[in-house]
């Protein structure tokens, strides 16, 4: 009874091609976000923060990017993780030779200076395909991480070779450091989650995004048709990267406060992020979403109810959870290789029909 | 002769061995991927597996003990006898042939005409099964494993070397051991697939899946065939690792180690496993020991995979590998 499309009537193009052509979806999303920035920061605490929304969020930033790349253009990267690390390490220069700067700026330029390290990488990707290039990408997962390991300079020669925020605020309110409040730092994130998505989502229905699906599709045939393979390619990682380096700086400056690079942004986090668009659905501006919250999410659950409910030990729940992460990548690949995305996208059928389905 | 270039011989040396334990683990990659073009990113985790199985029926452990244990409040953990090393490989190859099965069965049949990348991902999600499967069966702690291998330095080379250059080479015997074994499997593997009826088989399907079809070949007995035959190559890999350093969690980190072997050498070509891994293991070791210390040390990190990116941006498809012809 709610779900119709009954006498909403398109009258342009610019109505047909709009993210949500339904009234009732457009009406939903606007009170998401109602909710998410009028109502939430009044009602969390720490624990929701830092254990459920933060991760979340952040984490949906860099499927959004990596989605880009594997979902709208076709490149599987394993390099998610050495990405990340550049942006946090770019964050954590800029805080420290700036201080002045104001740390929303600091967040965007760590953006784009892993959208250049992402050209670079992604250079290999014209002459390299499939899972070769997949293969070359770890290339760039374990010599960046090597690097700021290495290399001094960029930990600011440290004692511990950690990199932590230093203490940052924006309008006077302190985002970064040991003494920030749940509420500001969810705002902070929310508001470049927000803007991500619409970015993403403008991007790919767009020229741009057309000329990725064409090369996913099949690269030889979309050069044919006039796609320049070269600037799709390197735009696609270009842009990837850059939201994958925004999610890198929040992670470490906000998020964390403090990280050591090979843990933090080791290979593990590249398969995480990759798993979460699998189960979220490739393509999918949705999926990055939902794949983020399962992902999220599902380790928070496991534990609360084995751990806290079963009493059983932590390692077996954690060995638990890696073989439900792993059996349900096999189920979503047989059963439903588009992902949540899709089992959402069956349900919304079903329900503008229901309860008359013929 | 001058120190430096006696040093360096020795660390070639030593590349070399380290380069047949990749081989190892790479030959297993090569050879479902020539038979169904999977690319098997479990293979290092069945390595992992394999040995923790060996370990395990070794010391007559009780399976999933610590699950038991948590559910029912009881404090089982070992039957408390020894099985002999050779009956204990025997068995864990049982085990190989029997997750083989499982596998095609209730993975790959549903997989069939997927696109490669959708395959591999499948792999990446059986190496997460199998890892916490392995773990939950068989406890996460590192254990030794011996299966009667000698090690150690061999004093053989060492009285030679020191005889000839008046600076002995420290060469483990495990790793030669390793050697030995790696020729015999790589001889018996070829022997196999070049003069048995289903060797043959095997390298019909590798070359076309209808065709072979067509002819009358179980595609789906191959694929058991093969699986299984990759399993137990993991299980010699896994047995050489794990004597080297134990088994634990970081073995199944091997199959990393040996993708770029494989792009060196070409996913589709054994000879190219062995060279790409010897080229791979001297490489990274002189890399090491001449360029290392001027950059800060454990190159061995990333130098096999940048090695690997910068050759195939000039032969995509490896040493020996198969031209890669695309066609609209």
């Amino acid at each position: 009874m709610l779900y119709r499309e009954a006498g909403d009537f398109k009258t342009s193009y610019r109505d047909d091609s709009q993210t949500f052509p339904i009234r009732f979806d457009r009406f939903a999303y606007y009170v998401l976000l109602a909710v998410a920035f009028l109502v939430v920061p009044f009602v969390i605490n720490d624990y929701w923060v830092n254990a459920v929304l933060m991760p979340f969020l952040i984490y949906a930033i860099a499927a959004l990017g990596l989605n880009v790349l594997t979902g709208y253009a076709g490149q599987v990267s394993l390099g998610t993780g050495g990405f990340m690390a550049v942006g946090a390490y770019a964050c954590y220069k800029l805080m420290t030779a700036f201080p002045d700067v104001n740390i929303f700026f600091h967040v965007i330029i760590a953006g784009g200076i892993t959208a250049l390290v992402g050209l670079l990488f992604g250079l290999p990707s014209l002459r390299i395909k499939g899972f070769y290039l997949a293969v070359a990408t770890l290339a760039a997962q374990f010599f960046l991480v090597w690097l700021f390991n290495r290399v001094p300079w960029f930990y600011n020669n440290s004692a511990s070779g950690q990199i932590s925020a230093p203490e940052r605020s924006v309008f006077g309110i302190k985002v970064t450091g040991p003494e920030t409040e749940a509420w500001a730092t969810y705002l902070f994130c929310l508001i470049f989650v927000v803007a991500s998505a619409w970015i993403v989502r403008n991007l790919t229905r767009g020229s741009t995004g057309r000329r990725w699906m064409a090369i996913r599709d099949m690269d030889i045939a979309a050069e044919i048709i006039g796609v320049n393979p070269l600037g799709a390619k390197l735009s696609a990682f270009a842009v990837s990267s850059f939201f994958v380096g925004i999610a890198g700086a929040l992670f470490f400056s906000v998020y964390l406060g403090a990280v050591e690079v090979g843990e933090a942004f080791g290979i593990q986090k590249s398969f995480l992020v990759l798993f979460m668009i699998i189960i979220g659905g490739l393509g999918s501006i949705f999926g990055s979403f939902a794949g983020a919250a399962f992902m999220v999410l599902m380790p928070v659950l496991l534990k609360n109810s084995l751990v806290g409910g079963l009493g059983w030990p932590t390692d077996l729940a954690a060995h638990l959870e890696f073989m439900i992460v792993g059996g349900l990548i096999l189920f979503f690949l047989i059963v439903e290789p588009h992902g949540l995305a899709a089992l959402w996208k069956v349900a919304k059928e079903k329900l503008r029909l229901w309860p008359f389905p013929h | 002769m001058p120190e430096q270039l006696l040093f360096a011989m020795e660390v070639t040396l030593n590349g070399l061995m380290a380069g047949v334990l990749y081989a190892l683990v790479a030959l297993g990659f090569v050879l479902i991927f020539k038979a169904s073009g999977i690319f098997n990113y479990a293979q290092g985790v069945m390595a992992l597996f394999a040995a923790l199985t060996l370990v395990g029926i070794q010391d007559g452990q009780v399976p999933f003990s610590h699950l038991i244990n948590a559910i029912f409040g009881t404090d089982v953990h070992h039957f408390g006898w020894h099985v002999p090393a050779i009956f204990a490989i025997l068995l864990t190859a049982a085990v190989m042939v029997l997750f083989a099965w499982i596998v095609e069965r209730y993975v790959l049949r549903h997989l069939v005409n997927q696109p490669g990348i959708i395959l591999f991902m499948a792999t990446i999600g059986l190496a997460y099964f199998m890892e916490g499967f392995g773990d939950m069966m068989w406890g996460s702690d590192i254990k030794k494993l011996d299966v009667g291998l000698p090690q150690g330095i061999n004093f053989a080379i060492d009285d030679t070397t020191f005889e000839w250059f008046g600076y002995g080479f420290f060469i483990d015997n495990l790793d030669i051991s390793a050697t030995i074994v790696a020729v015999i499997l790589v001889v018996a593997l070829t022997v196999f697939s070049q003069y048995s009826k289903q060797g043959r088989a095997l390298r019909a399907v590798a070359d076309d899946h209808q065709a072979a079809l067509s002819v009358g070949i179980s595609l789906r007995f191959i694929w058991v065939l093969v699986w299984s035959i990759a399993g137990f190559v993991a299980l010699v890999a896994g047995i050489m690792w794990g004597s080297k350093s134990g088994v634990q969690f970081s073995l199944s980190l091997i199959a990393l180690k040996a993708l770029p072997v494989l792009m060196l050498g070409g996913f589709t070509s054994i000879p190219g496993a062995i060279v790409g891994g010897l080229i791979i293991g001297v490489g990274e070791k002189l890399f090491e020991f001449t360029i290392g210390p001027l950059v800060g040390g454990a190159t061995e990190n990333w130098f096999a995979y940048v090695l690997a990116l910068i050759f195939l941006v000039f032969r995509p498809q490896g040493l020996f590998g198969e031209k890669i012809i695309e066609r609209v």
